[in-house]
């Protein structure tokens, strides 16, 4: 890694290799970190989602999504299926690549840009959280819920499978348990961030020599992301 | 421990990093597979597309853009080998719990009737 400037004595990579001179992974300590703590975050997502594929492929028939999911709150009541989530999907994409300009910025040691990436990262943020709100609040109107479905759920079933109030409710507990799962790490993401706004504009990285802690946080917000990426899949169109 | 295998591939890549045209085009990949898939769901299925292509093609362009964002907005494509295979190979953990529990999911079925 040419472009991780290291100049904390903790971080400093050793000389000597009885010292543990070579750096297997070139990768500062709490990048590391940050990278396994990742990987077992994916571990819990997995588990998640492959409970709700063993679920869904042993029920003889399963809510469709885009019965389910064919509003865009506030303006189309039917008939819409997917275009919500879609804009969601583009806006969490879109604060992604933010980010990473932001990473990109903070390698040359641009604060002001930093900080103006950071800012839309930020509001690309606000703006999935409060879709995801509208979402939820929607189908709580429905009847949706932990624990509940609405009365009538034969329109949410595809001609041909049977209405199921088990499969329903299953479904209903496990989208409202994923997708809550990941927007309470969209949440913590936002709030990281702003954490790290603050601090790229008290020019605490200046001083510190490194913009390592704008990448740290980078990796968990596409993280996030990426998981996104595949909850969308799982939810909405397979 | 890896580091030395693999200089001569690596070398270029190492000093290889995400610049800003790179980063429009890796958006612009990520894009391009979300509008495909939403092609798919809202075009191709409603006209006799088989979910048994459809699913399968989705669950790929999932994994292609898990791929581009992992190794390109997450940087993973440009660290040592060592520290990728020390991410990526516990993967298998993962495809295993896939394997056994949609075995498992075989048998509720019969379970459920």
């Amino acid at each position: 890694m040419s472009t991780t400037a290291v100049t904390s004595p903790i971080d400093e990579v050793k000389s000597t290799p009885w010292s543990g001179g070579r750096s297997p992974f070139s990768v500062e300590y709490g990048k590391m970190m940050m990278w396994f703590f990742l990987l077992s975050d994916a571990f819990t997502f997995s588990s998640l989602l492959i409970a709700y594929g063993a679920l869904r492929f042993s029920s003889s028939s399963w809510p469709a999504a885009d019965l389910v999911f064919q509003s865009v709150p506030g303006m189309i009541e039917h008939g819409a299926p997917l275009v919500f989530v879609g804009i969601m999907t583009f806006i969490l994409i879109l604060s992604s690549v933010t980010m990473v300009l932001g990473v990109e910025a903070g390698h040359r040691g641009a604060r002001k840009e930093v900080a103006m990436w950071m800012v839309l990262t930020i509001i690309g943020g606000f703006l999935f959280l409060g879709c995801q709100a509208l979402e939820w609040n929607h189908l709580f109107h429905e009847g949706f819920g932990w624990g509940h479905i609405p009365h009538e759920i034969k329109e949410y079933f595809h001609e041909g499978q049977t209405p199921s109030t088990t499969y329903t409710q299953q479904f209903a507990n496990l989208f409202f348990t994923i997708t809550g799962f990941h927007g309470f790490h969209v949440f913590s993401g936002v709030i990281i961030n702003i954490i790290i706004l603050i601090n790229v504009l008290a020019g605490t990285y200046d001083r510190r020599g490194s913009y390592l802690m704008v990448e740290k946080v980078g990796l968990y917000w596409h993280f996030v992301d990426l998981v996104w990426v595949f909850v969308f899949t799982f939810f909405y169109l397979v | 421990m890896s580091s030395e295998k693999h200089t001569e591939h690596h070398d270029h890549a190492e000093h290889d990093t995400m610049t800003r045209g790179r980063i429009v085009r890796v958006f612009i990949y990520l894009l391009a597979i979300t509008v495909l898939e939403f092609a798919i769901a809202l075009i191709a299925v409603p006209h006799g597309l088989s979910l048994r292509i459809a699913n399968p093609v989705y669950i790929l362009l999932t994994l292609l853009k898990a791929f581009y964002i992992v190794a390109f907005f997450m940087h993973l494509k440009f660290e040592k080998a060592g520290l990728v295979y020390t991410l990526v190979i516990p993967i298998i953990f993962i495809i295993g719990l896939i394997l056994v529990l949609t075995n498992e999911s075989n048998h509720w079925v019969d379970l459920r009737g």
